[in-house]
């Protein structure tokens, strides 16, 4: 059977019309934050530069990507049409009529497609497991900063235990098919997902300690949610199976929330102790404060801007370590869609189609580099007050 | 200084025990054990002849006197034949010793690499050495590029060629090497043919065409880095009073910058590179398993894939070294060029 082909110019085309909710999300958000941007505090003041601008609107490309991915892709992710095998960009599949935008991989499967849902994964992961580290990093590097000492030297040692593991070694040794039958993952999640309930718990209890009505409702709300989280993550026995993570993909979350939480913990620590020596601490430290209400609402709010920085680069980072991962066919499944399993099939047949490889490296760059410039405009905005 | 070293060293020895008993945990747990008896074994064999394999070849000892046998704390045991009862060598293919003799890391015997029937020596020194050339190059590259790209960009700040290569930084740092490798090997060896986009080959000879793609794919991705800590530190020099005297002096602008700006400037990016042989370090993983080039990470992959107890231990041993030393070159070095840090 003769498959037909569509010209460069109409892949273009469509490419672009299949983006447009995508295109019409954009054009609102960016509307209206262009022009509430006075209102908008330091998010707004990204619309001043043309840097953030384009940082923004990479970003928030990809956000509605993954957000819209079934309504753009024409085909399922991981659907085989047998004819279709390795086929050029614009081949028309002959049972649907609908076109491989991007052309067909080794497996005949719609390269576009896999790139639009490879977006869910990394916007899900790279973005939640750099929370968790900030969580975690925060929490550790706070009472490091403001105590010194022998916590201070505990903790920093570990910290740089951590830092002194290369990467790659790291996820060899955390990210295997065996691991998942130890209960090593399972403590290590029970461990890391502790800490936004602490971190919450104690942020409500050191602020409205003298005003129980306000104070039960937030720790309520606090351990309920976190609580049920917390049992659909590590245990998967979510009462009502709402929360639920595929046992490989806890083994990753765990493992880059691993690697990144001790960059977190030294810049937290590094800012904690520049900022105790501020006379605002020392006037709360005046006035009777306990240490966890100056470490948490006089020090962190004042360390905001370093941390939103540091955050938009280590999605980016984590995104990194996401294609990373995925390259080395470790941890996600081999059918997965995410971007740094595609670079990986796509790069060994290099020498006879090239075609399969671009598009998922091109997406990984790109929004990485939104994130770079985001960070970085962020980064020159702040600097300015 | 001296005290400050040894301080230094001695946390650095501790932090290698923590980290190799941390390895030898995590590789030694049941099921990559099972993992490794399967792929010693024959096909098809039951779980008790598996087990036997593990109990003969010492594997199912204490975990602790495992580690300080590996360590050379302990030593060795040979193991018994189960038909003669006499004892054998563990591994024939790597003349294990058939007396109790003190054998480990810190006598110099690394172990036996069950994948490739060697001694993990034999294999680990030649892998690095090729892995030392690679990154050789890859310096001799990186570092004279990313300082001119930052001392170009800092030293006008807010002009239209430090915007330009500045974005231009940041855009290589948004380019992990597996996709700088596929996107160079697409335009250099798919549609240009200039290069090949395999470096199997150099292990024999390198040549211009076989190592260009796997130097320029890890090179690219450190350049943005330290070009932007260059740039910030130079942009902080030309600030200070110490240039405006010199420019006010009738000095000219390239003057002034070859010889006040840059001496200072040069300090920061020190520490920078210093401390980005770690990154090097998985670089050097991904770009030696996308080209095929038979280094030190090609080695790891190699032992990870296929659960190589000793060699995996060696190469993170390696690894870990690496880090923690140029840590300590970075500090000690950054006392040295800078006069008005003082350590205690």
């Amino acid at each position: 059977m003769q498959v037909q082909y569509i010209s460069a110019f109409s892949v273009v085309l469509e490419v672009l019309s299949r983006f447009w909710p995508v295109w019409v999300a954009l054009i609102i958000v960016m509307g209206a934050s262009f022009a509430y941007k006075k209102r908008l505090a330091l998010y707004g003041q990204l619309f001043d530069s043309g840097v953030g601008i384009v940082g923004v609107g990479i970003c928030l490309f990809w956000l509605f990507t993954a957000i819209f991915a079934s309504t753009i892709s024409p085909f399922d992710p991981l659907a085989q049409v047998p004819v279709m095998k390795d086929m050029l960009p614009g081949a028309i599949e002959p049972q649907s009529g609908l076109v491989y935008l991007f052309g067909g991989d080794k497996l005949a499967r719609d390269v576009f497609s896999r790139m639009v849902y490879g977006s869910q994964i990394v916007l899900i992961i790279a973005p939640a497991a750099t929370g968790f580290a900030l969580m975690v990093g925060i929490t550790l590097g706070l009472p490091a900063g403001y105590y010194g000492g022998k916590i201070d030297t505990v903790l920093s040692f570990l910290a740089n235990l951590v830092l002194a593991f290369p990467v790659i070694l790291l996820f060899y040794l955390l990210v295997t098919p065996g691991i998942m039958d130890t209960p090593i993952p399972y403590a290590m999640a029970g461990v890391f997902f502790l800490f936004p309930i602490i971190f919450f718990s104690v942020l409500f209890w050191t602020r409205y300690k003298n005003r129980p009505d306000r104070l039960y409702i937030l720790l309520g709300l606090t351990l309920i949610i976190g609580g049920w989280i917390y049992l659909g993550l590590v245990f998967d026995k979510d009462p009502l199976h709402i929360v639920h993570i595929d046992p490989n993909q806890l083994n990753i979350f765990v493992a880059v929330v691993f690697a990144s939480s001790p960059g977190v913990f030294r810049i937290v620590r590094g800012l904690v102790m520049d900022i105790k020596t501020r006379d605002y601490v020392a006037a709360a430290q005046t006035r009777g404060e306990s240490p966890w209400y100056i470490m948490l609402w006089e020090i962190l709010p004042n360390a905001r801007g370093p941390l939103i920085v540091d955050a938009c680069l280590r999605i980016g980072y984590t995104t990194i370590l996401l294609g990373t991962l995925g390259y080395f066919g470790l941890g996600l499944a081999p059918e997965s869609p995410d971007w740094g399993t595609a670079i990986k099939d796509a790069s060994r047949l290099l020498r006879s189609f090239i075609h399969p490889a671009l598009p998922p490296t091109i997406a990984l760059m790109s929004f990485v580099l939104g994130l770079n410039l985001l960070a970085d405009s962020l980064r020159e905005q702040s600097m300015k007050d | 200084m001296l005290s400050f070293i040894i301080r230094r060293l001695g946390t650095m020895a501790l932090t290698m025990l923590c980290l190799t008993m941390i390895v030898f945990f995590l590789i030694n747990l049941e099921p990559n054990l099972k993992k490794l008896a399967i792929s010693q074994t024959e096909m098809h064999t039951s779980a008790e002849q598996l087990e036997d394999w593990l109990v003969n070849h010492g594997y199912r000892q204490n975990f602790f006197v495992r580690y300080g046998q590996w360590l050379g704390l302990l030593p060795k045991q040979p193991v018994t034949d189960p038909a003669t009862g006499k004892p054998t060598q563990r591994f024939t293919f790597c003349n294990d010793p058939v007396v109790p003799t003190f054998s480990g890391v810190l006598e110099g015997d690394f172990g036996c690499s069950t994948k490739f029937k060697t001694t993990v020596a034999s294999k680990l020194f030649p892998a690095l050495g090729a892995t030392g050339i690679l990154m050789f190059c890859v310096l001799a590259v990186m570092v004279p590029v990313s300082l001119l790209i930052g001392i170009l960009a800092g030293m006008r700040e807010g002009s239209r060629t430090d915007r330009v290569l500045s974005v231009a930084s940041i855009a290589s740092t948004a380019t992990p090497e597996y996709v700088s490798g596929v996107i160079f090997t697409v335009i250099f060896a798919s549609w240009l043919g200039w290069l090949n986009g395999s470096a199997a080959s150099a292990s024999q000879g390198i040549t211009f065409y076989n190592f260009t793609l796997p130097v320029m794919t890890l090179a690219i991705y450190g350049i943005g880095y330290i070009a932007r800590m260059t740039r910030a530190s130079m942009v902080e020099v030309m600030t200070q009073q110490y240039i405006r005297t010199a420019r006010l002096k009738g000095l000219s602008f390239g003057g002034v910058v070859v010889k006040h700006a840059l001496r200072n400037a040069l300090i920061a990016p020190f520490t920078v590179i210093m401390l980005q042989f770690p990154w090097l370090l998985t670089g050097v993983v991904i770009v030696e398993v996308m080209f095929r080039y038979q280094g030190f990470g090609y080695t790891l992959v190699e032992a990870a894939g296929n659960n190589d107890i000793d060699l995996l231990l060696g190469c993170s041993l390696v690894s870990v070294f690496i880090v923690l030393i140029t840590q300590l070159i970075s500090d000690v070095g950054y006392a040295f060029l800078n006069p008005r840090i003082r350590v205690q």
